[in-house]
């Protein structure tokens, strides 16, 4: 056995495993939370909150930034073409074309953040169980780091509701 | 212990997945063949040349353009009300966000095919994309079409993730719910989604950072299209109002045209417990606002002209007030002003069949006021020499009618794939709040009182 899991089917109750299993010694990064929806009115909810990914947004829009003064100011150089008495670098037309790329690099450095960081795409782990698709909510504790597993088992069944399980594999 | 916790909800979403009625082959069957007709009608252009179709010196630009624009405002329905509804948290805005974005999506990809059309050698479209090639020729940067190009590429990229991410969680829900085929497909696309508090976590702030990022994108798109005609010294074109004229009649028929497919989708989907009277009230209240902002604008823009009294713009504003184009106008302030104003303003008109009426309309004027933009300016340039006619052929009638179809058929097949509202968001709206302490709730209440 290397997983054990419990299902439960209201966000208390969740609440009180989660407050059991650190009681019993389980540290948050051992401690799995799933469900079909957040739960932002809990504690656990705001498990994992905290995240680069405003930043790593802004350092995309710079990236964007830096290709279209690229892509505009410095081949429109390479490549002059005077057009209709307006300079050959010119700043006002080439501010849209560096506005739309700015956005455009903060909302791709968001997505690629968020599949790294959310670990997607992945192959579906064994911790997991398909009612949790059906509203129920998921708390389990993969190869503890120093907790047996029987103690886990003690915490999560002392919620008094929700169905615990083990997975051996 | 309740095992259907939550699932009359889901049940109600996943279910035009699982069953299909005669209706839908149906209603795919008939739409499919009027898109079939418009390929057929490009292929007859590309065929024959662009002289099949009715634009020719001076009007270069007739239906096509025409077309362009008013879809490219359609899109602004979608991600634009969508992202400012997140933004601001609005709990209605759950069953309607993703029927709005999807409008985005289709109405954007079939706005951008018309220049391709337009072109007459479509197959000579990358021309426009910006790569080093042996002509040593280079994108001109300082025209407003390859402004359009990157504009409306950001957005539609931007608004393609917005809609899909949120995809991500209820095709986990669909993967859980199906067996065999179904199941491998929506696992696939589900990508092995757990609905970890992480994952949640960094979903929701991506989608709060997207919809930040794509107000600013899906203004600026409009606000390039409009430059489209503002940076041409053709009368009534050259006008700096152009911008927010054309970003709120964007977003007035984008509004109208989510109002018809929700309002479509609730009697076809049976969704009658999801897209309430309040959310048509609501949208309702919102496209009469936006008519009261478009009526502003066409004062300001009308006055302007009349006051100024030049010459070759005072024949355009005479064209449209009482000349050849003059039932065009008179037809587009009717739809868009007056019948909105009119009905929306009392609450007792107010109803969804009233609603939906005034919005087909205002889709009806919008299409106009495109029209009214674009032919009487060209047709009645500076110079008497330079003055014509414009009269659309029948491909370009029929590639227009095919558009709409393919509009149609795009959110029908989209519906019947994908759960058309957000099952998640929805079960987050609908969570019963935990009780507070004791001391944050008399703090909530003392922050009641305070109020006046």
């Amino acid at each position: 056995m290397n997983a054990v899991y419990a299902l439960y089917d209201n966000p208390a109750a969740v609440q009180r495993a989660v407050d059991g299993l650190r009681a019993a010694g389980v540290t948050d990064a051992d401690i799995q939370v799933m469900s079909s929806e957040p739960f932002e009115e809990y504690e656990f909810g705001h498990k994992d909150s905290a995240s680069w990914i405003h930043w790593i947004a802004g350092v995309g829009g710079i990236v964007g930034l830096a290709s279209a003064y690229f892509l505009t100011t410095v081949t429109q150089q390479s490549w002059p073409l005077r057009t209709s008495g307006m300079p050959i670098v010119a700043p006002w037309p080439n501010l849209i074309v560096m506005f739309e790329l700015t956005m455009l690099g903060a909302i791709l450095a968001t997505v690629l953040t968020l599949f790294v960081s959310a670990k997607l795409p992945r192959r579906l782990p064994p911790l997991y169980d398909t009612d949790v698709s059906n509203g129920y909510i998921l708390v389990g504790v993969q190869r503890p780091s120093g907790q047996p597993l029987v103690d886990v088992t003690a915490a999560l069944e002392a919620v008094g509701e929700g169905r615990v399980k083990q997975i051996d594999r | 212990m309740n095992r259907t916790r939550n699932n009359p909800l889901a049940d109600d979403l996943v279910r035009p997945l699982l069953h299909t009625s005669v209706w839908f082959y149906g209603a795919v069957l008939v739409l499919a063949s009027i898109v079939a007709c418009g390929a057929a009608a490009w292929g007859y252009q590309l065929w024959y040349g662009m002289g099949v179709a009715g634009v020719n010196w001076p009007v270069f630009w007739g239906f096509y353009e025409t077309n362009f624009v008013f879809w490219i405002g359609i899109s602004h329905a979608g991600t634009l009300i969508s992202a400012i509804l997140r933004l601001v948290n609005a709990r209605w805005r759950r069953p309607v966000t993703r029927c709005a974005e999807v409008i985005t999506a289709f109405a954007l990809m079939i706005g951008a095919i018309f220049p391709i059309i337009h072109l007459g050698k479509p197959w000579l479209f990358f021309w426009v994309a910006p790569y080093p090639s042996a002509r040593e020729l280079w994108p001109n940067f300082r025209s407003p079409l390859v402004w359009d190009f990157f504009a409306i590429n950001t957005y539609l990229i931007g608004s393609l993730l917005f809609l899909i991410l949120p995809m991500i969680p209820d095709f986990a829900l669909i993967r859980d719910r199906t067996t065999g085929l179904r199941q491998r497909i929506y696992g696939t696309l589900a990508l092995g989604w757990q609905g970890t508090t992480t994952q949640w976590h960094r979903l929701e702030a991506a989608m709060q950072i997207m919809a930040v990022a794509i107000i600013p994108v899906a203004v600026s798109v409009h606000t390039i299209v409009s430059f489209d005609f503002s940076m041409a010294h053709v009368p009534m074109w050259h006008s700096t109002i152009f911008g927010p004229y054309f970003v709120a009649g964007a977003i007035f028929s984008g509004i109208a045209a989510l109002i018809i497919a929700m309002a479509a989708l609730r009697r076809m989907l049976n969704l009658h417990a999801y897209l309430h009277p309040l959310h048509f009230d609501n949208l309702a209240k919102l496209l009469l606002l936006m008519s009261l902002l478009w009526g502003y604008f066409v004062f300001s823009e009308r006055l302007t002209v009349w006051y100024g009294n030049q010459p070759s713009e005072m024949a355009v504003f005479w064209a449209t007030q009482r000349g050849a184009f003059a039932p065009f106008y008179w037809t587009m302030v009717f739809c868009n002003f007056i019948v909105p104003v009119s009905v929306l303003s009392f609450r007792r008109l107010r109803t969804l069949p009233g609603i939906v009426l005034v919005s087909c309309g205002v889709l009806v004027g919008m299409w106009f006021e495109r029209f009214l933009i674009i032919v009487p300016g060209l047709s009645t340039k500076q110079l008497p020499y330079s003055w014509g006619t414009y009269t659309p052929q029948p491909p370009e009638i029929v590639i227009m009618v095919a558009t709409f179809a393919a509009m149609a058929l795009l959110y029908t097949l989209f519906s019947k794939f994908v759960p058309i509202i957000s099952i998640w968001e929805m079960k987050v709206g609908n969570q019963p709040h935990p009780p507070l302490p004791a001391d944050e709730a008399e703090e909530q209440q003392s922050l009641w009182r305070a109020r006046p």
